[in-house]
């Protein structure tokens, strides 16, 4: 596939860093009047590189989206970033003001929300949807905008493109707006693309197809790739590296390979006791107990109650995270000592 | 398309029906207007005259059916007040109605709309707060209420303006703002939780991800969305203040046609009465169409389909 000349790739700089470094990210909930709090993300951390792909997984709840969208900035109007830090390349977007931030979003980083089927505006054909982005970030008038557009409506393998960006979204199929949708996040060229379980309501092979897409974009263009999904073969398929998030905590993350194949932490492997066929409806996983309720979280490791290997200590002192030798890393106490790559021993802050 | 307004075409006319059997009901059962028409010296034999003269003595069935008949030949009967036909009255009141009726439409979309949808962007905001207390304070406070007050202050206190009548621009001022005040509150309820619910929107958010600015996020993606039930109601509410402007037309001496429902009423000057609701019920009918058609103006499913 032409992806068609230097304009589509990205405006890298030759900065050797990762694109992508999160650090003890915190981000809470606040309702009735700042009562209650709701640790949505409890100190995660991760990085990401050039051309690698991130898979983001953990039950309903767990915090995923409101990781996503503390990276990009536009969290809901009751959560607030608390503490720690987003670097993008080379930049602290926690930071930055909104205005800052807009010339970043849509540019540098994009985001494909978790239902692509509701992103497209009704009112509005797919020719404006998609020329936004370089119509107010890189002022693309008249024809180079056009031509623009039906380039990328090429890229994400819409046919007929001439003529298709005259249409409106409900001319469209389901796979088609997805792309379409696709197209968009590519538009401004981006770094950084963050998927938030853009899946889970296409058929199996528009599915297939779709993440086949985003492979070869990402081939292409050399962008990082954030994937968000309930679905480990996804992951299998799709990602370089795994972060695994519950109750708002990141409990474990290190490269597919090792993950998958000597999984640290209790609750991954509890997850990989029952991984789903790619494509799959199912919420996937069946644990045994209660998904945690944010609110009000047990004390020590949240998710000791379940925890099928939970040592006396689990119950009131909570684990930080543990460096290990083969890359991985995870929060748990039984890994503690265990062949722990030196400097990094965790412990909580707090 | 074109099945598609034949379709309401006919839906309208059942609706006009229905309309016309109610109100005829209605004003029967407000009492008998021969007492009305009659002198108070009159015998007998001087009302039965009436009746027969009128066509009230026949049954209601009867008199309906030929009502209907005229009705469709546009002929709304003749008042029994005035003994005049219905609709060379209505249509002589129609533009003071219609001046009245336009220019507090107008006044309640310029301060509903835009306190509505500044409401919804700044939700919970003190803004919010203070335009949720005065939309309250709009639907409570009874427009002839506020009329009076408007008549002491800019009448009797600051001489600016005449208290009644109809004339040049500065007569409509007032009966404008008392009538537009209580639609403008609604508008404003209504732009609020459209705007709110459009807000709360995937696309919405994806526009935002695009890192668009927020004036165009909010006037043109979240706007043209949340006007169309703004539309609807807009159109509803300039038909009842065109017809229906009882109160305010009769506190203010307009001369429209809310006044002349109001004489009708007391008179009961039953075609008066049976006219003016039809005539209001054809022009809600006329005015759903113009919006249906804006609506296929402003969205692409409506335009592209159907
Ligand atoms: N508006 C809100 N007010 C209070 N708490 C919220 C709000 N939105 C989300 N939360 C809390 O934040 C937590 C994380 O939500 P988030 O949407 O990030 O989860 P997720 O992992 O993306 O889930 P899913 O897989 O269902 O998309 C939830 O458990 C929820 O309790
Ligand atoms: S810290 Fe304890 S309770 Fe938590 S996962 Fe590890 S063993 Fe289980
Ligand atoms: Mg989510």
């Amino acid at each position: 596939m032409n992806m068609g000349g230097p304009d589509m790739a990205p405006q890298r700089s030759a900065r050797p860093g990762p694109v992508l470094e999160v650090s003890d990210l915190q981000t809470h909930f606040f309702s009735f009047g700042g009562t209650r709090v709701v640790k949505a993300v409890d100190r995660v951390s991760f990085t990401l590189h050039e051309g690698e792909t991130l898979g983001l997984v953990g039950e309903s709840g767990s915090g995923k989206t409101t990781t996503c969208l503390s990276i990009v900035g536009l969290l809901p109007r009751a959560a607030r970033i608390v503490g720690g830090s987003v670097v993008f390349e080379g930049e602290d977007l926690t930071r930055k003001s909104q205005r800052e931030l807009r010339r970043i979003r849509g540019r540098r980083i994009a985001m494909i929300l978790q239902d692509p089927m509701a992103s497209l505006n009704p009112l509005f054909t797919i020719f404006r949807q998609v020329a936004e982005p370089a119509f107010f970030h890189q002022q693309l008038r008249g024809r180079s905008l056009r031509e623009r557009v039906q380039h990328l409506l090429r890229a994400v393998r819409i046919p007929s493109p001439e003529w298709r960006m005259r249409e409106y979204p409900h001319q469209m199929s389901g796979g088609m707006r997805q792309r379409i949708v696709g197209a968009i996040a590519l538009a401004g060229g981006p770094s950084l693309v963050i998927a938030d379980e853009p899946t889970t309501n296409l058929d199996v092979t528009i599915q297939a197809q779709y993440l086949d897409l985003l492979k070869d974009i990402q081939r292409e263009t050399g962008v990082a790739l954030i994937f968000v999904t309930h679905n480990l073969g996804i992951v299998a398929k799709m990602c370089d590296k795994v972060a695994v998030m519950y109750a708002g905590k990141l409990i474990e993350r290190g490269p597919v390979r090792e993950l998958f194949d000597d999984p640290k932490h209790p609750y991954t492997r509890a997850l990989l006791g029952a991984v789903p066929k790619l494509g799959s409806k199912e919420p996937l996983y069946s644990i045994p107990g209660q998904p945690p309720n944010l609110a009000n979280l047990p004390a020590g490791c949240s998710f000791h109650p379940r925890c099928p290997e939970a040592v006396p200590r689990c119950v009131s002192e909570e684990p930080g995270d543990f460096h290990l030798g083969d890359g991985t890393v995870a929060r748990c106490w039984l890994v503690e000592g265990k062949n722990e790559a030196g400097a990094h021993r965790g412990r909580t802050r707090s | 398309m074109p099945q598609f307004i034949i379709r309401r075409v006919l839906y309208s006319l059942v609706t006009l029906c229905i309309l016309s059997a109610t109100i005829f009901l209605v004003v029967r059962f407000t009492g008998d207007p021969v007492a009305l028409m009659a002198e108070a010296s009159a015998r007998p034999e001087d009302l039965d005259r009436i009746r027969q003269q009128w066509g009230l003595d026949r049954s209601w069935p009867v008199q309906y059916v030929t009502f209907m008949q005229n009705a469709f030949k546009g002929e709304l009967g003749k008042s029994f007040n005035y003994r005049l036909p219905v609709s060379e009255l209505y249509f002589q009141r129609l533009p003071n109605s219609l001046t009245l009726g336009l220019a507090a439409t107008l006044i309640s979309l310029l301060i509903g709309v835009p306190a509505g949808i500044i409401s919804a962007v700044k939700v919970n905001s003190w803004w919010d707060n203070v335009a949720k207390g005065v939309a309250l304070l709009g639907l409570s406070i009874p427009g002839f209420w506020l009329g009076l007050v408007l008549i002491l202050v800019f009448s009797v206190w600051l001489r600016w303006l005449p208290t009644s009548g109809a004339g040049d621009w500065r007569h409509v001022v007032m009966p404008a703002l008392a009538l537009g005040w209580y639609f403008a509150a609604s508008m404003l309820r209504l732009t609020r939780s459209s705007m709110l619910e459009v807000l709360g929107s995937e696309y919405i958010k994806l526009a935002r991800l695009k890192g668009l600015p927020d004036v165009v996020v909010i006037a043109m993606h979240a706007f043209k969305n949340a006007l169309i039930p703004v539309f609807t109601l807009a159109g509803v509410n300039m038909v009842v203040m065109v017809n229906a402007a009882v109160i305010i037309e009769v506190i203010f001496a307009w001369p429209g046609i809310g006044r002349l429902l109001y004489e009708g009423i007391f008179q009961r000057d039953f075609p008066l009465v049976q006219g003016v609701v039809i005539m209001a019920g054809f022009m809600i009918v006329g005015i759903n169409l113009v919006v249906d058609i804006l609506y296929a103006f402003i969205d692409p499913r409506i335009r592209l389909t159907r």
